[in-house]
């Protein structure tokens, strides 16, 4: 498993413990969760808590509208654990 | 002269005196008197695009609205709907609404298919505005089962599904001319529901004729000036949103923000910044947020152009106060309120000094008073200082509802010798301030909101694993409370993580994450009365591991086998 793949599979597990009912097979990887999942601003907050814990990161207050969407998740974390 | 007098004298009433309708008093009389061109309304979108529409163009879209329900054939009295976020096609849709003297009532985008379900039912509901993902996503595999609804209306520019009308051709084959009928001050204007401890939610039936207190309160607790640039941050699907986020301001002709995307602490700052808000009207748990954010963050903003931040939905805590003072340099003023009452019935007015855990003083023209209910259904009030009781108003200001749709029972239950019981209990100093103690009841304050426990386990019960439960407002530091579920399994079933989660996403699913619990604990049994009614007094005393009061009469007082799943749990959420 590349990171992509590893990566991609964290942030789905993290959605999944915030919001189980989720079919991840039909994520869109570029709209919103909220506007696909109906999740709200606590789902969306628990769900970066829960990031921050299983990747071990620190996720700043004003990137946390950079993790709405599947591919902008990837694409901020990628960045975040190749500086770490 | 007393206070609505001096409020009715700001009002116009409908011209050649037909009467009060709230539509006209707070959109069409603005343009009437010359100021059309003033923003009624900025919309920020999602991605933080600005819409601004003036007092005329609502005028004129609110008519082609009301024309479209004339033409859709929905009556006067009749329930419409709104199901969707914060889009400019609801606050065109409830004013076109009071203008054809329908009742119009909004539910919350969080709200799963039994919310929705309940509520449509119960309003009697013939038409429904929604967006084409809320439609498929929540409505399409329930419409069949709501056979008053005639029509559903899709906005947000998007294409109608088959069976539903979209908004944009509506309004286009419609007049933007409508004369508003004669219209009784007592004629129906909001549903606005509530929850119950017990039984399904109850739905509070507003008038036209809130309109003064709405005006009065806007005057006293905001100070409102027609340049004043107002934002009320919360939700029409719940009273506020509607009272303050829509009727109040424009009643006062000012412009008011509305954004469209969800709470982000960046975004809050930078919306008050860009749109040079004056007027701020939020609530606790949005505070929370923001502290939590740090004051640096405020301070990375330039929020000169605030000059009153007010709070409502449940007390404002002092650590509040004094992180508003120092981060944004205001006294952060509460305000206490219920979507029964319709308006701000306590507070700290606009040039009143904040005095820290007192929600402020009853507003002129209410009469409150502090009282305990007696075994006989008398009251007796409760006269010197300091001592708890429950708030009561006497019956009669102008927004006081004026009965729970098809509900007369439950309507007069609320009442006691002529004043109306809160449910909350209260203190009062020497100088008539009120502090908050607690609900009364077993309710559950989530964000602001009231979840009714009785809700959530009823559906919850539903799912074949689960044999009992029973829900709770579990602290939360940041919402206040959140749902927490105890429950019990039936037999052949056993407690394991992929069921936890299997739970909690049917929960949500019938419930929205609006209602549904954020936690659910199994065990192997739930306190009860002799006579069987679970005692969810003595889970919230487990959970905050205080004492649980007298437990004589409990069928099964030792500690509740919450079973563990520690184990299994692995990266389970807080």
């Amino acid at each position: 498993m590349n990171q992509e793949q590893w990566l991609r599979r964290e942030i789905l597990e993290a959605l999944t413990m915030v919001a189980p009912e989720t079919d991840t097979d039909a994520l869109n990887s570029t709209s919103s969760f909220r506007d696909q999942l109906g999740i709200d601003s606590i789902d969306h907050l628990n769900f970066i808590i829960g990031l921050e814990k299983r990747l071990d990161v620190r996720i700043a207050e004003a990137d946390h509208h950079k993790l709405s969407s599947l591919q902008g998740c990837l694409d901020y974390l990628q960045r975040v654990l190749k500086a770490a | 002269m007393d206070v609505w007098e001096e409020a009715r004298r700001h009002l116009d009433g409908l011209p050649g005196g037909a009467g009060l309708n709230i539509a006209y008093e707070a959109v069409d009389r603005h343009v009437a008197h010359g100021r059309g061109e003033h923003a009624a309304f900025r919309f920020v979108s999602p991605d933080m695009k600005v819409r601004s529409m003036s007092y005329a163009e609502l005028a004129q879209a609110s008519n082609r609205f009301a024309n479209v329900l004339r033409d859709l054939r929905i009556g006067a009295g009749e329930t419409v709907f709104s199901f969707a976020g914060r889009i400019p096609e609801l606050y065109i849709m409830a004013v076109g609404a009071l203008k054809a003297r329908a009742v119009f009532s909004a539910l919350y985008a969080n709200f799963g298919e039994e919310p929705i379900r309940t509520r449509l039912s119960k309003g009697g509901g013939r038409l429904l505005l929604t967006t084409a993902p809320l439609y498929e996503r929540r409505i399409a595999a329930m419409r069949s089962s709501l056979p008053m609804l005639r029509h559903v209306i899709i906005g947000g520019h998007e294409v109608a599904p088959a069976e539903t009308l979209g908004f944009d051709a509506l309004m286009a084959a419609a007049s933007d001319t409508f004369e508003i009928a004669p219209t009784d001050p007592e004629d129906t204007t909001f549903v606005h529901f509530t929850s119950g401890t017990t039984g399904s939610p109850k739905g509070a039936l507003h008038v036209h004729a809130a309109a003064v207190a709405l005006y009065a309160s806007a005057s006293s607790v905001f100070d409102l000036k027609p340049d004043d640039i107002y934002w009320c941050t919360a939700d029409p699907g719940w009273v506020t949103g509607i009272s303050y986020g829509l009727v109040a301001p424009l009643l006062h002709g000012v412009t008011a923000v509305v954004d469209e995307g969800e709470f982000d602490r960046t975004r809050w700052y930078r919306i008050t910044h860009d749109q040079r808000i004056t007027v701020l009207y939020t609530a606790p748990t949005a505070i929370r947020m923001l502290m939590k954010a740090g004051a640096r963050l405020a301070r990375s903003f330039d929020l000169g152009s605030l000059r009153l931040i007010v709070s409502a939905g449940e007390a404002l805590s002092p650590e509040a106060v004094r992180w508003g003072r120092q981060a944004l340099g205001l006294d952060i003023h509460d305000t206490w309120w219920q979507t029964e009452t319709g308006s701000i019935i306590i507070g700290t007015e606009a040039h009143d000094d904040v005095h820290l855990g007192l929600m402020g003083k009853t507003l002129a023209g209410v009469e409150t008073a502090v009282a305990r209910r007696q075994t006989d259904g008398s009251l007796q009030f409760v006269g010197e200082s300091d001592r708890v009781g429950e708030l009561v108003l006497k019956a009669g200001w102008p927004s006081m509802f004026r009965g729970y749709i098809g509900e007369p029972d439950r309507y007069a239950k609320c009442f006691a010798g002529g004043w109306y019981l809160t449910g909350d209990l209260v203190c009062h100093d020497a100088e008539g301030r009120f502090s908050f103690v607690s609900r009364g009841d077993e309710l559950i304050k989530s964000a602001g909101h009231l979840i009714g426990p009785y809700e959530v386990e009823s559906s919850l019960v539903e799912h074949p694993a689960i044999a009992e439960a029973a829900a709770i407002g579990k602290p939360d530091p940041l919402v206040g409370e959140v749902v927490k579920a105890f429950v019990t399994l039936r037999e052949d079933h056993i407690p394991s993580e992929e069921l936890r989660l299997d739970l909690l996403a049917f929960a949500r699913q019938r419930l929205g994450p609006a209602l549904a619990p954020r936690e659910i604990a199994f065990c192997r049994s739930l306190p009860k009365t002799r006579n069987g009614k679970i005692m969810r007094q003595v889970l919230r005393a487990r959970e905050l591991g205080v004492p649980e009061g007298d437990l004589a009469g409990v069928e099964a007082p030792e500690p509740t086998p919450e079973v563990e799943l520690r184990a299994a749990k692995g990266q389970q959420q807080p």
